[in-house]
């Protein structure tokens, strides 16, 4: 058919898990893939190498979609080819949106993640304390070479021009189907907007006392999770119950899943429109509803990293993106 | 050339903004640190918008609203001192001297308070030095 839409799908510094999300899609897959003809899926899923991509003509890919951040320097060079390859790019999932989880990376500094990773965590065996090199020679003739390590996390939006953004980590599966149809049927908005049905998590939370027409009441205790206070009420707001819950200012295509299941809302869906720091936003929310300061620091003393509470997907995206050297 | 720092200044314009014209009126010295921004009450003031001097080489931010009970909107002073708490922790975890920010509360009576936290201020900047964070990310 020559009418199907080429579609590329690149993963960069993420796990996976978003194109699992769209693996997931199961039934509603196939009729979509009568669609699409995927002429890249790298490194997961198509037998295609990275040269493949780098010799097809400019500009001949349909849709392209990247998850994962740019961590290391292979991952901004085939960031900016399929860029160059592709007529619309999408950074599907919050990694390539904001950063995600591997964002707080940003908070350290590259020794101390090194250090975590090849030297100290407990299933490491390495006496000679080697780190991984860009490059090294074998045997004094075969020299062979390893992307470089960059200085810090960035989303997809750093390194290349993005045309739409998708939250969630994953994007729910359900919201992928809503998502790839508008795709299919060319129903877009206009580009650099985040692909979003615009409602956050309170708003589709059952939890919501507004759906009971209650107003909200202000927060007077301080909980978390791994304390083990017991579960909450089935309807009982988790703000309310003392669980730092990001649900007011994340979107809600998940359909508020962590809330439905007692796991407060961490911010994965992203911003809602129209706000650039994630983090700050959050902040100010949180804030606005304390009883009173003494709350407040009791919220500080009870979360010992507020960043990593707050920025938790979305730091290297925002204001500052990283942790300053002495200031 | 010698540092002078360099102070964003959000001031409430029922109290602290008309707090800072009364110290002129006073004829009330201070340094010309701190350029100041009017904005309608304390609780505007979006924590954004003090990370985002910060980001672009403030080396220190001063939120300035009403006293307790004098707010104009009723609590928005309420809002903004439970948010600042949050977010001096926060700009702490960032790698900043938490130093850098301060929340205070000058009604539109107490000039001569406003010119006094402007000049104490100022010192304890040029204590800690010049915020370096744009030089830092063009390294």
């Amino acid at each position: 058919m020559a009418d199907k839409i080429k579609f590329a799908f690149l993963l960069t510094g993420g796990c996976a898990g978003c194109e699992m999300s769209l693996v997931d899609l199961s039934e509603s897959l196939v009729d979509v893939l009568d669609h699409l003809e995927v002429v890249f899926w790298a490194p997961t899923v198509a037998d295609v190498k990275y040269k493949d991509l780098e010799a097809m003509p400019d500009q001949s890919i349909d849709l392209a979609f990247v998850d994962g951040m740019i961590r290391l320097s292979e991952h901004e060079h085939m960031a900016k080819v399929l860029r160059s390859k592709a007529k619309v790019l999408v950074a599907f999932g919050v990694c390539a949106s904001l950063g995600g989880v591997a964002g707080m990376a940003n908070l350290h500094p590259r020794k101390a993640l090194f250090d975590t990773a090849y030297i100290d965590s407990p299933s490491t065996d390495n006496p000679e304390g080697i780190y991984p090199q860009p490059k090294c020679v074998v045997d004094g003739k075969y020299e062979l070479t390893l992307p470089e390590f960059c200085d810090r996390v960035r989303p997809l939006t750093d390194v290349v021009t993005v045309d739409y953004m998708v939250g969630g980590c994953p994007p729910h599966h359900e919201f992928v189907a809503k998502l790839v149809t508008a795709i299919v049927e060319g129903n877009l908005p206009a580009k650099g907007s985040w692909l979003t049905g615009g409602k956050a998590v309170c708003d589709v939370c059952d939890r919501n006392p507004a759906n009971e027409q209650v107003n909200r009441k202000t927060i007077t205790e301080v909980k978390r999770v791994v304390d083990g206070n017991g579960v909450l009420e089935e309807k009982e707001c988790l703000l309310q119950g003392g669980y730092l819950c990001l649900g007011a200012v994340t979107q809600g295509d998940c359909n508020a899943s962590c809330p439905k299941v007692n796991i407060p809302c961490r911010g994965c869906g992203g911003p809602m429109p129209g706000v650039t720091d994630f983090g700050a936003q959050a902040l100010s929310s949180i804030g606005a509803i304390l009883e009173n300061e003494e709350v407040a620091e009791r919220m500080v003393a009870k979360y010992p990293d507020m960043a990593k509470m707050m920025y938790r997907y979305s730091l290297p995206a925002s204001l500052l993106g990283r942790k300053i050297k002495g200031q | 050339m010698e540092y002078t720092p360099n102070i964003v200044g959000f001031a409430c314009q029922w109290c602290t903004y008309a707090g800072a014209d009364l110290a002129g009126n006073l004829r009330c010295k201070y340094p010309p640190t701190i350029k100041l921004i009017r904005v309608p009450c304390s609780g505007r003031v979006k924590p954004e918008f003090i990370l985002d001097a910060l980001a672009k080489g403030a080396d220190g931010v001063l939120v300035g609203g009403c006293h307790f009970g004098d707010c104009h909107y009723k609590d928005g002073n309420r809002k903004t001192a439970n948010r600042m708490i949050l977010l001096k922790k926060m700009i702490a975890d960032m790698g900043f001297e938490p130093k850098r920010f301060r929340l205070e509360w000058i009604s539109g009576a107490e000039g001569q308070k406003f010119a006094d936290v402007v000049s104490e201020f100022t010192e304890e900047l040029i204590k800690l030095g010049p915020n370096t964070i744009v030089e830092e990310n063009a390294a």
